[in-house]
C-alpha cells in the first residue's frame, strides 16, 4: 500500500490546479453570478467555457492525443477532477457525452466513428444527449417500443424519449430503438447515433424541480436517417446488439466516472467553510462530519477500485453500490446545508439549487432500488424472482 | 499510489482465516460464555466449559503460526511488523468472534511492552481503553489501563476484577479496581492500535453476519419460494454490504496512517472505529430481521456475533464519540 501520489502526479496536480484558476476567472468575468448549463442561455456560455478546456487539452484529458485528450492515467484523471472541483469549475454540459457515449465510442466504435465522432465531442462542437427512457419504459428500459425500420439507405424512426437531459440544447442523440420488430425485451434493439436536426425529429425543452429547462422530450415521426448521416454509419456496435452495447454505458455512469468523488470532496469542504460560519451547534457539527467522512470514505473505494482497475481486477456489481452511495452522500450534504443556513435556505442559491439537483440522483443512473436489487443478485446472489 | 495489500499479506491472511475457520467455529465461541444463567447468556448448561480445551488450542495455534507476536520487535520473539500487517488479520478475528483479547494482546500489549510471553502465547493482556470503564478478558496477565483524558497508560500486573454480566458471555466482562502499577508512555498510540484493531473486527465480524444472513435467506422458503427472493430483504441486505463496502477501506486507510506515522492518524483511526461501528451495527439489524425469530434465540448461532458487534461498537469509544474526535481535527 501506498497512499503518497509521485512526483509527477503531484506536477500534473499543480499543472491542472494553475491553469483552471487562471482560465476560470477569465470564464466568469464573461458573464454575471453563477450561471445554470441547463438553460438556453447558460448552456452556451458553458460551451464557451468547453472551448476554453479543449484548447488546452483539458476537456478530456484521459483521452489519446489524437483525440484531443493527453493521455493521462486513470490516476490523473481522478486528480484532474479534484481539482476541477476544488476550483469550482462549472457542470460538464458535456458530460453525458465524454463520460457516457463516449466509453461506448472507444469499446464499440468503428477506427471511422472514432475518429469523427469523438474530437468533435470533445471540443464540444457536437454535444450528445442520452435517449433511453420512453414514457412508459423508464426502470424497465429493456420494454421499450421506439422503433428504427430499415429501408434502403437508412433507417426510419418513429416513437418517443422523454427525460432527456439538455435535449433541447444538445446537437446529437444517441438512442436505443427496438430494430426488430417481432422481437421482445433485450433483443432486437439497436443503438443509434441521431442528428437532432434530421426532419421529423421534434424537440420540447421542459422544467426539471429547479424551474430549468433541463428536460426534453424527443418526438420522432417517420424520420428518415441515412446510413451515412455520420461518417462510419449511425449504428455503434451491431445492429441487434443495443441492449449489450448500452449495459457497457451503464457501468460507467454508476461508476466513478460520472460522479468522481472529487466533486464530493469539494462540496464538504465548502460544507465545512459554511459550518465555520455559523453559530456552533453540536448535532449539525456532527451531520457535517459524518457528511465529510462519506466523501472520504468514497474517495478511498475509489482509489482502492482504481487500483485494481490498473492491475487488472475491473470493479463488477459493487459499482451498484457506489451509485447509491455517491447519490445519498450529495443528498446528505446538501441537507446539511440547508439546515446549516436554517430559514435563509429558502432563498434561491448555490445551496438551495445544488440540493434540488441533488434529489435526482437517487432517481437517474439506474433508481437506487434497481441497483439495491442488482447489488442483491450479483454481489451477495441472492436468488432472481 | 496503490491502494490494495501485497501479496504476503493477503496470503497471511488467508492462512490465518483457514486456521480460524476450522479451529473457532460457533461451538468454540460458545464455549467461552459461562456456564448457564448469565441473563441473555447461553442457555442453561451450555456453556459447553467440555470445550474449553479447543478454546485453548485456538490460542495455541495462533500463536505457533506467529500471530501473536506479529507486532512484537524481532529481538523479543516476534515478526517486527506494523498495522498494514495485522489490520486484516484483526478483520478475520471480527468474523471469527474469536473469544480471546486478540486487540489487546497483539495489537496493543505487545508491540508496546515488547514481551516475548506475549508474542508465544503463555501470557496474556487485556486493555481499560477509558477511566472507569467496564474491561473485557479479565483472567489476562496484564492490564493496561489507558486515561483518555489525561493520556496516559498505566501496566498493572496486579488488580482486582468483579466479574460483571456481559451481553456478549464469551467477553468476560469485569469492573476493575487497581492501584500503583507502572506509568509508561505512548498512551494515544496504544488507543489508537486498540480502536483500529477494534474497528478491523467490527467489519470482520458484520461481513460474518452478512454471510451467515445470506446463506439463511437462500435455505428459507416462505409463501412457497426462497425468502431471499424477496425485495424487502434484498434491500436489507443490500444496504448492510453497502456500509461495509464503505467501511473497510477507511479501516484500511487507518492503518496505512499509523504504519506511517501520519499527522492524520488519530482523525482516521476515529473515521474508520465511527464508521466500522455503524455498519456493523446495520449489518446486525439487518441479519436479526431477515432471520425472523431463529435469529433470536441463544441456539442459533447469530446472536454470538450480534451481541459481540454490539459491544465492540461502543468499546474503545462510540461512533459518536470518534466523530466528535474527526470533527476537531477538522477543526469545525
Ligand atoms: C435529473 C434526471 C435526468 C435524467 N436524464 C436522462 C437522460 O438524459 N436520458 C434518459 O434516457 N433518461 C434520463 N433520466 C431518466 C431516468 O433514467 C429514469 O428516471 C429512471 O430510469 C427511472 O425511470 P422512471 O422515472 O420511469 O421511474 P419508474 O421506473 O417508473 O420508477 C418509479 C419508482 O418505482 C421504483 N421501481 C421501479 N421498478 C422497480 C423494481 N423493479 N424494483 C423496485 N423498485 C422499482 C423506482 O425505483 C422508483 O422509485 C433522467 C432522470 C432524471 C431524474
Amino acid at each position: 500500500m501506498d497512499l503518497e501520489w509521485s512526483s509527477d502526479e503531484r506536477r500534473f496536480r499543480d499543472e491542472a490546479r494553475t491553469w483552471l484558476e487562471a482560465h476560470l476567472a477569465e470564464w466568469k468575468a464573461g458573464h454575471d453570478g453563477d450561471l445554470s448549463g441547463d438553460t438556453r442561455d447558460g448552456f452556451a456560455r458553458h460551451l464557451v467555457w468547453e472551448q476554453m478546456l479543449f484548447a488546452d487539452r483539458w476537456a478530456v484529458v484521459s483521452w489519446p492525443e489524437a483525440f484531443g485528450g493527453r493521455d493521462a492515467s486513470l490516476w490523473e484523471w481522478l486528480i484532474f477532477e479534484e481539482e476541477y472541483y476544488r476550483a469550482g469549475a462549472p457542470q460538464r454540459v458535456t458530460q453525458n457525452g465524454i463520460f457516457l457515449l463516449a466509453p461506448t465510442v472507444f469499446e464499440f466504435g468503428t477506427p471511422e466513428q472514432q475518429a469523427h465522432i469523438l474530437p468533435r465531442m470533445a471540443a464540444a462542437d457536437d454535444q450528445w444527449c442520452q435517449g433511453w427512457s420512453e414514457p412508459n419504459a423508464g426502470s424497465d428500459l429493456a420494454s421499450l417500443t421506439s422503433r428504427a425500420r430499415r429501408v434502403d439507405g437508412g433507417w426510419v424512426l418513429d416513437g418517443q424519449k422523454t427525460w432527456t437531459t439538455r435535449g433541447a440544447f444538445c446537437t446529437h442523440l444517441f438512442g436505443l430503438f427496438r430494430t426488430d420488430p417481432e422481437s421482445e425485451r433485450h433483443k432486437g434493439l439497436t443503438y443509434l447515433l441521431v442528428a437532432l436536426d434530421t426532419p421529423g425529429v421534434t424537440v420540447r425543452g421542459f422544467g426539471r424541480l429547479d424551474g430549468d429547462e433541463g428536460f426534453a422530450e424527443v418526438f420522432f415521426d417517420e424520420a428518415f436517417l441515412p446510413d451515412d448521416a455520420l461518417p462510419g454509419g449511425v449504428v455503434l456496435g451491431g445492429e441487434g446488439q443495443g441492449w449489450s452495447v448500452a449495459m457497457a454505458t451503464t457501468s460507467s455512469e454508476r461508476g466513478l466516472t460520472l460522479r468522481s468523488p472529487g466533486r464530493f470532496m469539494a462540496a464538504t469542504a465548502r460544507l465545512i467553510e459554511l459550518y465555520r460560519s455559523a453559530p456552533d451547534d453540536p448535532l449539525l457539527r456532527d451531520r457535517v462530519t459524518r457528511a465529510w467522512m462519506k466523501a472520504e470514505a468514497y474517495r478511498l473505494q475509489t482509489l482502492q477500485t482504481v487500483t485494481g482497475t490498473v492491475e487488472g481486477r475491473p470493479a463488477g456489481a459493487e459499482t451498484s453500490l457506489v451509485k447509491i452511495w455517491w447519490s445519498e452522500l450529495d443528498v446528505e450534504l446538501h441537507e446539511v446545508a440547508l439546515d446549516l443556513l436554517g430559514a435563509d435556505a429558502e432563498a434561491t442559491g448555490p445551496w438551495s439549487k445544488g440540493w434540488q439537483f441533488s434529489l435526482s440522483g437517487p432517481i437517474y443512473a439506474g433508481t437506487n432500488e434497481i441497483q439495491r436489487n442488482i447489488a442483491a443478485e450479483r454481489l451477495l446472489g441472492l436468488p432472481r424472482r | 499510489m496503490r491502494f490494495a495489500f501485497t501479496d504476503d499479506q493477503v496470503a497471511f491472511r488467508d492462512a490465518v482465516r483457514d486456521l480460524l475457520a476450522k479451529e473457532c467455529p460457533p461451538e468454540v465461541v460458545r464455549a467461552a460464555w459461562p456456564e448457564g444463567e448469565v441473563p441473555g447468556g447461553a442457555k442453561p448448561g451450555e456453556g459447553a466449559r467440555a470445550d474449553a480445551d479447543r478454546l485453548d488450542a485456538v490460542w495455541r495455534a495462533l500463536a505457533d503460526m506467529g500471530v501473536l507476536g506479529i507486532a512484537v520487535a524481532e529481538e523479543h520473539g516476534g515478526l517486527g511488523m506494523d498495522e498494514l500487517n495485522w489490520v486484516l488479520i484483526a478483520e478475520e478475528t471480527g468474523y471469527a468472534a474469536l473469544p480471546h483479547p486478540f486487540v489487546e494482546t497483539v495489537c496493543v500489549a505487545a508491540p508496546l511492552l515488547g514481551r516475548a510471553d506475549l508474542a508465544d502465547g503463555s501470557a496474556t493482556a487485556t486493555v481499560q481503553p477509558g477511566r472507569d470503564e467496564p474491561v473485557p478478558w479479565a483472567s489476562a496477565d496484564v492490564l493496561l489501563a489507558i486515561d483518555r483524558d489525561a493520556w496516559t497508560l498505566t501496566v498493572h500486573d496486579e488488580w482486582e476484577a468483579d466479574a460483571v454480566a456481559s451481553v456478549d458471555g464469551a467477553r468476560q466482562l469485569a469492573s476493575v479496581r487497581a492501584s500503583g502499577g507502572e506509568e509508561v508512555g505512548g498512551a494515544a498510540l496504544a488507543f489508537d492500535r486498540g480502536a483500529l484493531g477494534t474497528a478491523a473486527q467490527l467489519v470482520g465480524l458484520g461481513r460474518r453476519m452478512l454471510d451467515l444472513t445470506v446463506a439463511y435467506v437462500v435455505e428459507r422458503k416462505q409463501f412457497g419460494v426462497q425468502i431471499g427472493s424477496f425485495q424487502a430483504v434484498k434491500h436489507h441486505l443490500a444496504d448492510a454490504a453497502l456500509d461495509l463496502t464503505f467501511a473497510a477501506p477507511a479501516v484500511h486507510r487507518a492503518a496505512w496512517s499509523l504504519a506511517t506515522a501520519s499527522p492524520d492518524a488519530s482523525r482516521d483511526v476515529s473515521m474508520a472505529k465511527a464508521m466500522a461501528s455503524d455498519a456493523a451495527h446495520r449489518a446486525g439489524r439487518a441479519a436479526l430481521q431477515c432471520h425472523g425469530a431463529i435469529g433470536y434465540t441463544v441456539e442459533y448461532d447469530l446472536h454470538l456475533y450480534v451481541e459481540r458487534a454490539a459491544a465492540l461498537s461502543r468499546a474503545w469509544g462510540t461512533a459518536a464519540w470518534h466523530r466528535g474526535r474527526v470533527g476537531r481535527a477538522l477543526e469545525i
